[in-house]
């Protein structure tokens, strides 16, 4: 394989100190169609509050972070306070029983900053503890919610094979019989996984003898299981990703998830998660659209600020109403989810529609800065090559369209 | 230990100014309200003193219906319950009345304020409600430290501070340095939805004062530079234009 791989040594060290710029971040939210007035008092004090904790705690980072290309362990703990992990959970398992309106806003203001904190909290919260809460047994869910929800634990979510991506039901991760009774044997290896290279525990979608899907939980320091990381990104620096590699990994029985089976498993976390993203990667596109609307009313040329361009206003009012479109986009889809009636196609529509509307402002907000555009002073680029993982990960923009595609016509193009 | 702290209502700091009714009125259309920064330290301080001394922290808001968001912040912050006087905060007067009427009957050992609004900037609601209750103020600490039935406090004063103590009950009004402002945790938040918020109806007062009209400052001019060779034209323009030698 074509990445290094430093087993036993993860750039995820606490003890790191990253630089912090005293550059004060304005974000504000971009609201033209006054859709503020759709959101409770409470989601509003949620948004406050991330946002503040953002601005104190991960704005000024930020740049060094994804210089460095090291997942800053110590904002966790801050993370989790804010309720970053699993919000939409209910309370008796230490979560946050909020909507999934305040879930979109808390996922959306964290990924305003960086898509990959936003990732980290997306695969805690909707891929690790949603798995959990929804197809484990009680016993698991006692032991494992309450901690992630703090976390003191930390997950990854392991579907993606090197051989198999967009086409999960090949996996070839599998597990077997132990013959004791008690346990099962799990090999293979999964590929790209998100918060691997530190994480805690592992859902891992593994084939079981009669070559169904069944989702697995493996802890760390199991034998035989090993978390290489993933270097060399250009992309989610923020982020640790890294491999999940299964040696004949001895696993309880009682780890399997008893309720659920076949691919409906994970989709069903990749719902959850993709609805995240749809909130989240139009916060990207909304940090873009601030930062360039504030330059550009600020950069004189020609004796005049650029704002006062007619091809930078065709820029910026493009952008708006794109955004403003994707706002309400996951705002009804938001509501839709609270009362249970979001469908698969919905969620992907609502994904593919805002990251490819964040990458394209991203691109288009970035031209604005001109050669500033380009540094690490302005948050544009980093949003730029982070939304290039988020438009692959969670189904490909492809796949979303292929999902779309045959809800419309009901027609099969995947094969 | 029981604390009361007052908390107002007021208009994020970056909000454009604008007035209504003939620049009788302030115009509270799209506006931001956030709580009045320095209560907010006044908050967070009476928390970290009831959270290693035991108590508890009340807050007080005279203020109409749209002041309760901030005041379910202060609850997410922390605080135990919260009071709303239902009346618009016309004066310093009026509010510090009002306040006292509901306290006196409370036996608060300590009430907090900010030092001043960050809206109309009055700054006498400390002082008034000393008044009103019959206890000592003091304005504008820095830092408090409290122990059984005493206070030790820091105030700024011109070039220097100055330290105090003081016994309870008595009222302060918060400085910057107070406190390190808190954002409201998940856990917070939850909690905010369920904690008491009583509205207590305004008891009689005399209006003490009326806004006649409220007048924006001049826009700022723009800058001129002059480069070092012309001092003449500076002299000139300082002169004649600015008139200031
Ligand atoms: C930073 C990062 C983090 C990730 N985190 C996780 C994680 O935590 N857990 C996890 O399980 N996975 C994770 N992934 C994996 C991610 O979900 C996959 O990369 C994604 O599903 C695509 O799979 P692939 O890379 O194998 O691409 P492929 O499936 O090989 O696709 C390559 C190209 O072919 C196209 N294509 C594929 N099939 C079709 C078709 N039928 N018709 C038309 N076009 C098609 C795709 O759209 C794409 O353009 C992560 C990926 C990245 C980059």
């Amino acid at each position: 394989m074509a990445f290094c791989h430093l087993q036993n040594t993860t750039m995820t060290e606490a003890s790191i100190d990253f630089f912090r710029s005293n550059k004060p971040d304005l974000y504000n939210h971009p609201d033209f169609y006054l859709m503020d007035e759709l959101l409770t008092d409470e989601h509003k004090l949620i948004r406050q509050s991330v946002r503040d904790w953002v601005k104190k705690e991960l704005s000024p980072i930020i740049e060094d972070v994804a210089q460095k290309a090291i997942f800053p362990m110590h904002i966790i703990k801050g993370l989790a306070d804010i309720g970053a992990f699993g919000p939409q959970l209910p309370a008796e398992y230490g979560c946050g029983g909020l909507d999934y309106i305040s879930y979109g806003i808390i996922m959306q203001e964290l990924e305003r900053c960086d898509s990959g904190v936003r990732s980290t909290a997306s695969v805690q919260g909707s891929l690790v503890m949603y798995p959990i809460y929804k197809f484990a047994s009680e016993a698991q869910k006692r032991k494992y919610l309450p901690k992630l929800a703090k976390g003191e634990l930390m997950g990854c979510f392991g579907l993606t094979e090197p051989n198999h991506g967009s086409n999960p039901a090949g996996m070839t991760t599998n597990f077997r019989d132990a013959g004791d009774g008690k346990n099962v044997i799990l090999n293979g290896a999964k590929m790209w996984i998100s918060n691997s290279p530190f994480a805690d525990i592992a859902v891992v979608w593994a084939k079981n003898e009669a070559g169904k899907i069944k989702g697995i939980v493996v802890e760390r320091g199991m034998e035989g299981f090993t978390t290489p990381e993933t270097h060399n990104k250009w992309s989610l620096r923020t982020s640790a990703t890294g491999e999940l590699v299964f040696n004949d990994v001895k696993v309880p029985i009682e780890n399997i998830f008893p309720d659920v089976e076949g691919l409906k498993g994970p989709l069903t976390c990749l719902n959850s998660a993709r609805y995240g993203i749809s909130w989240g990667a139009l916060g990207a596109a909304m940090d873009c659209y601030d930062t360039a609307l504030r330059y550009a009313k600020e950069r004189q040329q020609f004796g005049r600020p650029i704002a006062g361009f007619q091809l930078q206003q065709k820029k910026l009012a493009e952008m708006i109403t794109e955004i403003t479109k994707a706002q309400l986009l996951v705002w009804r889809l938001g509501i839709l989810m609270n009362e249970g009636r979001a469908t698969p196609a919905q969620i992907s529509m609502a994904k593919r529609n805002n990251v490819a509307l964040a990458l394209d402002v991203a691109r288009e907000a970035r031209q604005i800065l001109g050669g500033m555009g380009i540094t690490g002073e302005y948050p544009i680029m980093r949003h730029m090559m982070n939304l290039e993982s988020v438009v692959t990960y969670e189904g490909t923009h492809d796949i979303h369209l292929l999902i779309l595609g045959m809800e419309i016509t009901g027609e099969n193009a995947f094969m | 230990m029981k604390i009361l702290v007052c908390i107002s209502n007021v208009p994020d700091t970056t909000t454009k100014i604008t007035f209504t009714d003939n620049n009788t009125k302030f115009n509270k259309t799209g506006v931001q309200f956030i709580i009045n920064p320095y209560d907010e330290l006044a908050l967070t301080r009476a928390l970290e003193i009831t959270e290693k001394l035991g108590g508890t922290v009340t807050t007080v808001t005279v203020g109409l219906i749209d002041a309760e968001p901030s005041i379910r912040k202060a609850l997410a912050i922390g605080a135990n319950d919260s009071v709303r006087i239902n009346a618009d905060p016309i004066d310093a007067f009026f509010v510090a009345e009002q306040i006292a009427e509901f306290a006196k009957s409370e036996n608060f050992d300590l009430i907090l304020t900010g030092r001043e609004g960050i809206d109309y900037n009055s700054g006498q609601v400390c002082g008034l409600l000393g008044e009103f209750l019959n206890i000592t103020s003091v304005n504008i600490i820095s830092k408090i430290e409290m122990e059984e039935g005493i206070a030790t406090m820091e105030r700024d004063i011109d070039g220097g501070k100055e330290k105090l103590s003081c016994k309870f009950p008595f009222v302060a009004s918060a400085q910057k340095e107070l406190a390190e402002p808190r954002i409201p945790n998940m856990r917070g938040i939850m909690a905010a939805r369920t904690k008491p918020l009583k509205v207590i109806e305004a008891s009689n007062s005399l209006n003490t004062s009326e806004t006649i009209g409220f007048e924006l400052p001049a826009a700022k001019g723009g800058v001129k530079l002059i480069s070092v060779e012309e001092t003449a034209k500076l002299i000139d323009l300082l002169h004649n234009e600015a008139k200031i030698i």
